[in-house]
């Protein structure tokens, strides 16, 4: 175990480049910014073409029912309207999609599964003319039982919600209701519990959350001469979109071509279609292009959530606090259809230990088919929720081992070497005490900061803000810890690549290099990294990154904290192979004239080939005389392996990423108001390619996670599985005055296996924030409070 | 739909003669959240914006008559003296954006017990200036609450502006939302020493069909107040006073459970902002007590 | 139905609006300036934040026919309109309504290069960018005009300041943090260049 301040591991030296400026490791800033704060970056939603028409949904009003019949000959006869369309326009027998399953219909097929499922389509030449003939679609719907939960799922009358499966998890599940299960079984729990000297239980309940991404899903479809279409959307993975689109539509993949124009944010949210497939068919039925923006009400129909959670565990310790086992059973509602469930369930078992070394555990985590919204993809999936249970459980268990709560996690936790509960052993640093001891080392925002400008009270300052509830009546103050484990890439034998198009040429005497490549930024900067990692591998000042499109080979998705490390690594090895030809370029012309050519390491520098010494031998300009060179590749990282499905055990995961934070909350404990006062991070990066962004990263997730602590939740009511509150206005996300100030401290603890030693930063803060605060709210008001989001009534006993 | 942009305030009247269902549109803060989410359309908008008499108020004796369109970010500016509970709800209005085009008049108009002026002009006491081709009325604000968004304007009337007690004695005003800025009201209390009266009247918004005023914790703590000489001697309200009057004001609810919030936890926001607001209030008044009498 | 109003100083006529329209979807459809943000359309946003007759406002809940005869200024012409303020020496005699005839003389200019170099910023523009306050930057546009607004009648505001300002724009990528450096930035050049 790592002991106080001790590195562990080292960072990455880096010599190719080292001269060059606005590489690697600086903060460079965004390429994308200026055309961002002039209003002038083309968002998805923002496009526009003469002769558009504007597409429209519409949706099921209800959860759960047969479709008895639909007419659409009064929405068809109205001025204005151009197409009506329902599943039985469609054009091929390729009627559904999904990311792994497709289950999803693109059109209702007489029967819908959840609340404001598409069931029609309309385009028209203004959007208040296309709502209207919406509005004029009669369907009659025969409303069924609604199934929205594990009792009502696999109740013996249980109405299935996927008839007939033929999907590959179904041979191993043990309900048709249930999606996946993935069991983790290791050591011998019973055993264990007999070393215990203390065993702690805990029931938990993670609520619904949304992405809530600013920019409404949008995108405009035109319709081409050659019998194509190009679409203009905003989405996380390009090629994966295109995957599903295509065989609907009926075209080869080639001709539908597909331009990632601006992204307004996604956190999960866009690895689903929503209306790429709608677009495109309303496009080519009409032969116009065919716009069609959600508003935020049809945004919270519109994707997947993050998987609401029960979870139950167990676990042990002996007196001296050393963790004896845990068992865990998690169960995931996916709603209704399957989108990333499986992947989800994958990660909420074999993360659902956290970063601490049990030996000996009994895992089970499953997903639900349910008439709930359906849920998927959200930025740390499956180990947001599990984090958020097992942190409550190392608080409880600390208190009755009777020990320190972070000195209890540091002496627990795991370190470089540890094996994971799914036999995996953790083969890169794993600084897990350091982060809690780093996080619990920094200085505490000063007490009653709200009367720091005077004598009268500051409400900004206090639980409640403007809203003026109190004036340092009933504020308690209470601070947390918590700490997290996520796995970066896709994982479980998943063929995670990514494809790089890089070329150097000299334009007017200055050699630019171009980096094109298929990868959705969404916000996260993944265009600067590109440009920095092309400016040390190639030794250029001039960059341009190529708009990202179908005509190079997939990225990935823009998610699971992968894109730096996968698709940078793509640019990486493509910028390596582009330097090497260079260099090859420039042995066959100059080699005679200097033997440094042949005996020396060559670099690029300054547009000029260097020797590692600092001699010059050329100019770039020379070399290439008017040639360029170009490199298309694909770059894969490690391979990694299912996970077995009786024992979970397996080499399931690329890499682990680690955060900690604190939190500092004052609690109004009369009205059950919370102020979060500070959030403090601590998280290794391995090494941080442009620290401005990943601060940025860490803060942004941090949250995202103190928002579902403390506001966030889609509210379905279990009566009906109807969603209660699809609006800004009573789903709520966190105001600058609700987010306090969050200190980071970034590590760079190099992972040897990644380019540059990186590890992948942004879906790790977004884990441990929430535990922590409310462990802090539960540490100012001796509440037990084993569901997040924590609301007034939870904590005044009026729920 | 229509746009009817009448340029002067008669000619505002004489197009809701016309158009009995025109909705009127002032900050637009309500109606547009209606018309694009598709939940209403209207015949006719009846745009207030041209008249700018709307916009304007008057400081008089007893009150201050205050144009129907009045922006929130102004009444907080401009009228935290007079107004200073009205001040402070509109402090609470959402956000800054919409402080600057919302007004009162909106609030009366949409009558949502949830709207946050109402119990500020429950407890400073307020008359409403409706008006129509058929003349004038000046409604008492206890009477224009008719139901869940429901109020007591004529079909051809219009909101001229309301009338407001000038303050003549401490105001408080608090709102429980589960953030902490840009919140709708899970519930809300408003409440107003009226020394030269020697009484104090409350409003409570969002834990009833409409914004509500606790008349039985007024009559109790009107009566407290005189029996033991509190507006003269200035004395600490005693704890079980202001908790008796905590717990009437909750009495004085009848909550709903809905997405924002429980019946129980409204009721019991109410008693704890009942009992903040009116230590806030009298610790106000006492020292203001005190200081005039050292003045004096 | 017609409107007329003038947005960065030029005058613009818009035909056949549905009456229902707002002044957003009549910026960002009908006049192709689509920089004011569409994200909630319910004022719990404030991406679409512009100024109107110089007060910031949700454009998503103004009616295109209530902008008739108005001055509406987007983030497309906020470098133009913060160079104007500084020429006539900024707010510091605290009269900070714009003239009409200064306001006529703003113009947004179309950006010739693809990633925008060598355009002029305002203050707070150039503050979000070197703050690292832009991730997707859908929000940005809202907040950069509530922020210039704040620092015009507010040039040194206290965190708490900044943070009311702000109230009414949501960011769901930075944590604010960032939004946070830029604006003190912008104040302390600000402060500066004074």
């Amino acid at each position: 175990m790592p002991t106080n301040g001790a590195p562990i591991g080292t960072p990455t030296k880096v010599t190719q480049g080292s001269q060059t400026k606005g590489g690697i490791g600086e903060s460079t800033l965004r390429p994308d910014g200026t055309l961002k704060v002039t209003g002038e970056f083309a968002y998805s939603s923002d496009m526009w073409h003469e002769d558009m028409l504007w597409g429209q949904i519409l949706r099921s009003p209800v959860a759960h029912a047969e479709i008895v019949s639909i007419d659409t000959s009064e929405a068809l006869a109205q001025a204005g309207v151009y197409a009506v369309m329902t599943y039985d326009d469609l054009p091929t027998d390729a009627r559904n999609y999904g990311l792994e399953i497709q289950d999803t219909p693109v059109l209702a097929h007489g029967r819908v599964r959840h609340h404001g499922e598409p069931v029609a389509i309309v385009a028209a030449d203004h959007p208040e003319t296309a709502r209207r003939a919406a509005a004029k679609i009669k369907v009659e719907y025969r409303e069924l039982p609604v199934v929205t939960d594990e009792a009502s799922a696999t109740a013996p009358d249980a109405p299935l919600i996927h008839e007939g499966r033929t999907d590959h998890h179904i041979g191993h599940v043990p309900h048709p209701n249930i999606l996946h299960r993935q069991p983790i079984v290791r050591g011998d729990v019973a055993a264990a519990r007999e070393r215990a000297d203390f065993v702690v239980e805990g029931e938990y309940t993670f609520g619904m959350q949304d992405q809530a991404f600013l920019g409404p899903e949008s995108g405009l479809a035109v319709p081409a001469e050659d019998g194509g279409v190009d679409l203009y959307i905003a989405t996380q993975w390009l090629h994966s979109d295109l995957r599903q689109i295509a065989p609907v539509l009926g075209l080869p993949e080639d001709k539908v071509r597909m331009t990632l124009s601006g992204v307004g944010g996604a956190f999960g949210g866009r690895e689903d279609l929503s209306m790429q497939i709608h677009a495109c068919l309303l496009a080519l039925r009409t032969g116009k292009p065919v716009k069609i923006v959600y508003n935020r009400f049809e945004s919270f129909f519109g994707h997947v959530h993050r998987h609401p959670a029960k979870l139950h565990y167990e676990h042990g310790a002996t007196k001296d606090g050393k963790l004896t086992h845990m068992k865990c059973r998690i169960v995931l509602d996916g709603g209704a259809y399957a989108s990333a469930s499986p992947a989800v369930v994958g990660n909420a078992a074999s993360l659902s230990v956290g970063p601490y070394v049990v030996d000996d555990v009994d895992i089970e985590a499953l997903a639900l088919y349910s008439n709930n919204p359906p849920c998927g993809a959200m930025r740390g999936f499956g180990a947001v929720q599990a984090c958020f249970a097992y942190e409550a459980q190392m608080d409880k268990l600390a208190d009755k081992v009777g020990m320190d709560r972070v000195e209890f996690r540091r002496l627990n936790a795991m370190s470089q070497g540890t094996i994971m509960p799914t036999g995996q052993p953790v083969d890169s640093p794993a600084p897990v005490a350091e982060l809690l001891r780093r996080v619990k080392a920094m200085p505490m925002p000063p007490e009653q900061q709200w009367l720091a400008a005077g004598e009268q009270a500051d409400v900004r300052q206090l639980p409640g803000g403007l809203s003026n509830t109190t004036h340092g009546e009933g504020v308690v103050r209470g601070v947390g810890y918590a700490v997290g484990i996520k796995n970066v890439g896709f994982s479980e034998g998943f063929d995670d690549y990514s494809t790089a198009k890089v070329r150097m040429e000299v334009v007017g005497g200055e050699p630019v290099a171009t980096v094109h490549t298929a990868m959705a930024e969404v916000g996260q900067g993944g265009v600067t990294v590109h440009a920095q990692i092309a400016r040390t591998e190639l030794g250029v000042a001039q960059v341009t990154i190529h708009p990202a499109d179908t005509q190079v080979g997939s990225a990935g998705s823009t998610s699971a904290s992968r894109q730096t490390y996968v698709t940078g690594g793509a640019v990486k090895n493509a910028c390596e192979l582009v330097r090497e030809k260079v260099l090859e370029i420039g042995r066959r012309k100059f080699g005679t004239y200097h033997p440094a050519w042949a005996t020396a390491e060559l670099l690029l520098e300054g547009g000029k080939v260097v020797t590692d010494g600092g001699e010059v031998l050329a100019d770039l300009a020379d070399v290439l005389d008017g040639e360029a060179v170009e490199v298309e590749e694909e770059w894969r990282h490690r391979p990694t392996e299912a996970f077995d499905l009786r024992t979970g055990q397996g080499f399931g995961h690329v890499q682990y990423s680690f955060a900690a934070h604190r939190a500092v909350v004052e609690v109004d404990t009369e009205l059950g108001l919370v102020k979060v006062i500070e959030l403090a991070c601590a998280q290794d990066v391995g090494k941080a390619l442009n620290p401005l962004s990943v601060i940025g990263q860490i803060q942004g997730g941090t949250t995202q996670g103190l928002g579902v602590a403390v506001m966030e939740e889609i509210v379905v009511d279990p009566k009906t599985a109807k969603v209660r509150n699809p609006s800004f206005t009573d789903y709520l996300i966190p105001t600058i005055l609700d987010t306090p100030t969050i200190p980071v401290d970034v590590l760079e603890l190099a992972d040897d296996h990644a380019p540059y030693g990186l590890r992948g930063v942004g879906e790790a803060p977004t884990l441990s924030s929430t535990p922590a605060v409310l462990a802090a709210i539960r540490n100012a008001t001796g509440l037990e409070l084993n569901r997040t989001p924590v609301r007034p009534e939870h904590l005044t006993g009026t729920a | 739909m229509d746009f009817l942009r009448p340029a002067s305030w008669e000619e505002a009247l004489a197009a809701k003669a016309e158009h009995p269902t025109a909705v009127p549109i002032a900050g637009g803060t309500d109606v547009m959240v209606e018309i694009n989410f598709d939940h209403r359309r209207p015949e006719y908008l009846l745009d207030l914006n041209r008249i700018g008499e709307l916009s304007e108020w008057e400081v008089g004796e007893e009150s201050v008559r205050l144009g129907a369109s009045v922006p929130y970010t102004r009444i907080m500016e401009r009228l935290r003296g007079e107004l200073p509970g009205l001040a402070l709800a509109s402090h609470t209005v959402a956000s800054p954006q919409i402080r600057n085009r919302g007004g009162v008049g909106g609030n009366l108009g949409t009558a949502s017990p949830a709207g946050d002026a109402h119990p500020a002009l429950l407890a400073a006491g307020a008359e409403v200036e409706a008006e129509s081709v058929r003349g004038s009325r000046l409604i008492p604000i206890d009477e224009f609450y008719t139901g869940v968004k429901r109020n007591a304007l004529a079909a051809d009337e219009l909101i001229r502006a309301v009338h407001i007690k000038k303050a003549d004695g401490p105001q408080q005003f608090s709102k429980v939302g589960t953030r902490n800025a840009m919140v709708i009201a899970v519930c809300a209390f408003g409440l107003a020493l009226h020394p030269s009266s020697r009484t104090v009247r409350t409003g409570i918004g969002s834990a009833a069909p409409t914004p509500v005023r606790a008349k039985a914790a007024e009559e109790f703590l009107n009566a407290a107040l005189e029996e033991g000489g509190f507006w003269d001697n200035g004395k600490i309200i005693t704890p079980s006073v202001a908790k008796q009057f905590a717990e009437l004001c909750s009495a004085a609810c009848n909550p709903i459970d809905d997405v924002r919030g429980t019946a129980s936890y409204r009721r019991h926001a109410v008693g704890i902002m009942a009992r903040r607001t009116l230590t806030w209030t009298w610790e106000s008044y006492r020292g203001t007590a005190a200081s005039t009498e050292g003045v004096a | 139905m017609r409107v007329n109003f003038t947005v960065n100083g030029r005058p613009q006529e818009a035909d056949d609006v549905w009456e229902g329209e707002s002044l957003l979807y009549v910026l960002r459809e009908r006049l192709g300036l689509p920089g004011s943000k569409n994200a909630c359309e319910q004022g719990e946003c404030g991406s679409c934040t512009v100024r109107l007759d110089g007060v910031p406002v949700c454009s998503c809940l103004v009616a295109a026919g209530q902008v008739e005869g108005c001055e509406v200024v987007t983030v497309e012409g906020l470098a133009d309109y913060a160079k104007q303020r500084a020429e006539q020496g900024g707010c510091a005699t605290g009269a900070c309504g714009t003239p009409l005839d200064a306001a006529k003389q703003w113009e947004a200019r179309p950006s010739d290069s693809q990633t925008g170099e060598g355009t002029e910023l305002s203050p707070i523009q150039q503050a979000f960018i070197d703050a690292g306050a832009v991730q997707c930057g859908f929000c940005t546009p809202g907040l950069l005009v509530a922020a210039d607004e704040m620092l015009e009648r507010n040039p040194t505001p206290t965190d708490a300041d900044i943070r009311e300002a702000l109230s009414g724009n949501l960011c769901r990528c930075t944590g604010y943090e960032k939004i946070m450096d830029a604006v003190r930035l912008a104040a302390a050049r600000q402060g500066e260049a004074v």
